[in-house]
């Protein structure tokens, strides 16, 4: 999955990877894309990975996990970094989610009574980056398709997803459906859990 | 060290004046430049009924989470509550009322209060639990009338400061901590390096000393690892 999200980045472009699944995308991207990656606590330009040697504790992605910052990186405070995004100035971000809708409304924050884990910068990326990719896996651990006709759990924001990847195929959303751009290598149409009044 | 009037001795001369009730800012996001000094002293004095605006108020059972623990935090704002299971428990007890913000408009709340800027307009949020009971209005889509956020005191870390205040950050630590010093009605900053006036050079300094009231050489810094990810040996 993070080598499809790769392929759908732009080289030369700006990019922001939220918590959990897309941070894959960072040890994955090949330095010969030029793609300079954005993360909202304050760093443009996030490299990799350190050593146990080299490790920094003031040096970390927005999952507080450790990272490396490569040649041409700048280092900003959180109001300028959420400007960049705000802004429009980055091209790309990909995100997490729980649930995604043939409206391209998008739920990652929060499950009523069980679960907050606090929307922390995706409400504002969603309405600052250029292109919005949400990844994610194409069904709960219950079994139910995420790719849904209508969102049910607290929206992160509302029309506001351009692309899906999942391990079974990517897809953009528009006119009130799934397109599907690309299915997974022996996914067919009908295991995708998805009615198919909404699928294009 | 000259003997400036910003100059304090340590986090107990520096936060003499603390009380209960008070709204108190903190750096940080996660454990990354988070004012470990001032954040002890806190935990020290016992005060209560805190409002605390911090990005992620501790995690890990660290930093502004000390102060959860002793229950000395009544109210908190902030954006992200993942990895903070003692905020999410007393949060989901009904213990501390807390107001989840998005992180960008968070910053910008902060930043409109020390910069003069009475309220602005945000698609952030727009269309979700976060625009109830706030004013909409549509520009190229709807947005969401925000406010200025405020604090009595900011308590904030630096890498480097000199003795006017101007302060020097390192890496990724900066985050909200300039704006919180901009926002805080007191700034108290402490620092890894207290040094002289011009040894930070001037095209060097990320926040001037005019928004520093108070400042102190920290000691004993953990500068915890959170979650520390490594490159394939």
């Amino acid at each position: 999955m993070a080598d499809t999200v790769i392929d759908l980045i732009q080289p030369g472009s700006s990019l922001n990877l939220g918590i959990g699944m897309p941070t894959m995308v960072i040890e994955r991207m090949p330095a010969e894309k030029r793609v300079m990656i954005h993360s909202e606590n304050g760093v443009l330009g996030v490299d990799g990975r350190p050593l146990p040697e080299t490790v920094s504790p003031t040096l970390i992605n927005a999952g507080k996990e450790t990272i490396t910052a490569g040649k041409g990186a700048s280092f900003f405070d959180s109001a300028l970094s959420f400007g960049m995004i705000r802004g429009g100035h980055i091209d790309f971000c990909v995100l997490g989610g729980m649930e995604v809708d043939r409206h391209g409304s998008l739920a990652n924050w929060m499950v009523p009574g069980k679960k907050v884990t606090g929307m922390g910068g995706a409400m504002d990326l969603v309405h600052g980056a250029k292109q919005v990719i949400v990844m994610l896996t194409h069904f709960s651990k219950a079994g139910k398709c995420k790719l849904v006709a209508e969102c049910e759990l607290p929206l992160t924001g509302e029309r506001v997803v351009h692309q899906v990847v999942t391990e079974r195929g990517v897809f953009s959303v528009g006119n009130g459906q799934f397109k599907i751009e690309q299915l997974a290598p022996g996914v067919s149409r009908d295991q995708l859990g998805i009615d198919d009044q909404w699928l294009a | 060290m000259t003997s400036e009037p910003k100059v304090f001795a340590d986090a107990k001369s520096a936060l003499f004046d603390l009380r209960d009730g008070i709204s108190l800012m903190s750096g940080g996001f996660g454990l990354c430049g988070i004012p470990e000094n001032s954040i002890r002293e806190i935990v020290r004095q016992g005060i209560r009924d805190i409002h605390a605006i911090s990005n992620n108020i501790g995690n890990s059972g660290r930093g502004l989470a000390m102060l959860l623990k002793q229950h000395q935090i009544s109210r908190a704002t902030c954006s992200y509550v993942g990895g903070n299971p003692d905020l999410e428990q007393q949060m989901l007890a009904g213990e501390v009322e807390t107001t989840l913000v998005p992180q960008g408009t968070f910053s910008e709340r902060i930043r409109a209060a020390g910069m003069g800027i009475r309220a602005f307009y945000t698609p952030a949020g727009a269309g979700t639990l976060v625009a109830e009971g706030k004013e909409v209005r549509e520009f190229d889509r709807p947005c969401i009338l925000e406010y200025p956020l405020s604090a009595d005191f900011a308590i904030i870390k630096a890498e480097k400061g000199d003795t006017y205040g101007n302060l020097w950050f390192k890496e990724t630590a900066r985050n909200f901590s300039p704006l919180m010093a901009m926002a805080g009605k007191t700034a108290v900053v402490e620092v890894e390096q207290l040094v002289e006036l011009g040894e930070i050079p001037a095209e060097d300094v990320h926040l001037p000393g005019v928004f520093v009231q108070r400042i102190y050489q920290g000691r004993d810094y953990e500068n915890v690892v959170e979650i520390p990810v490594y490159a394939p040996a």
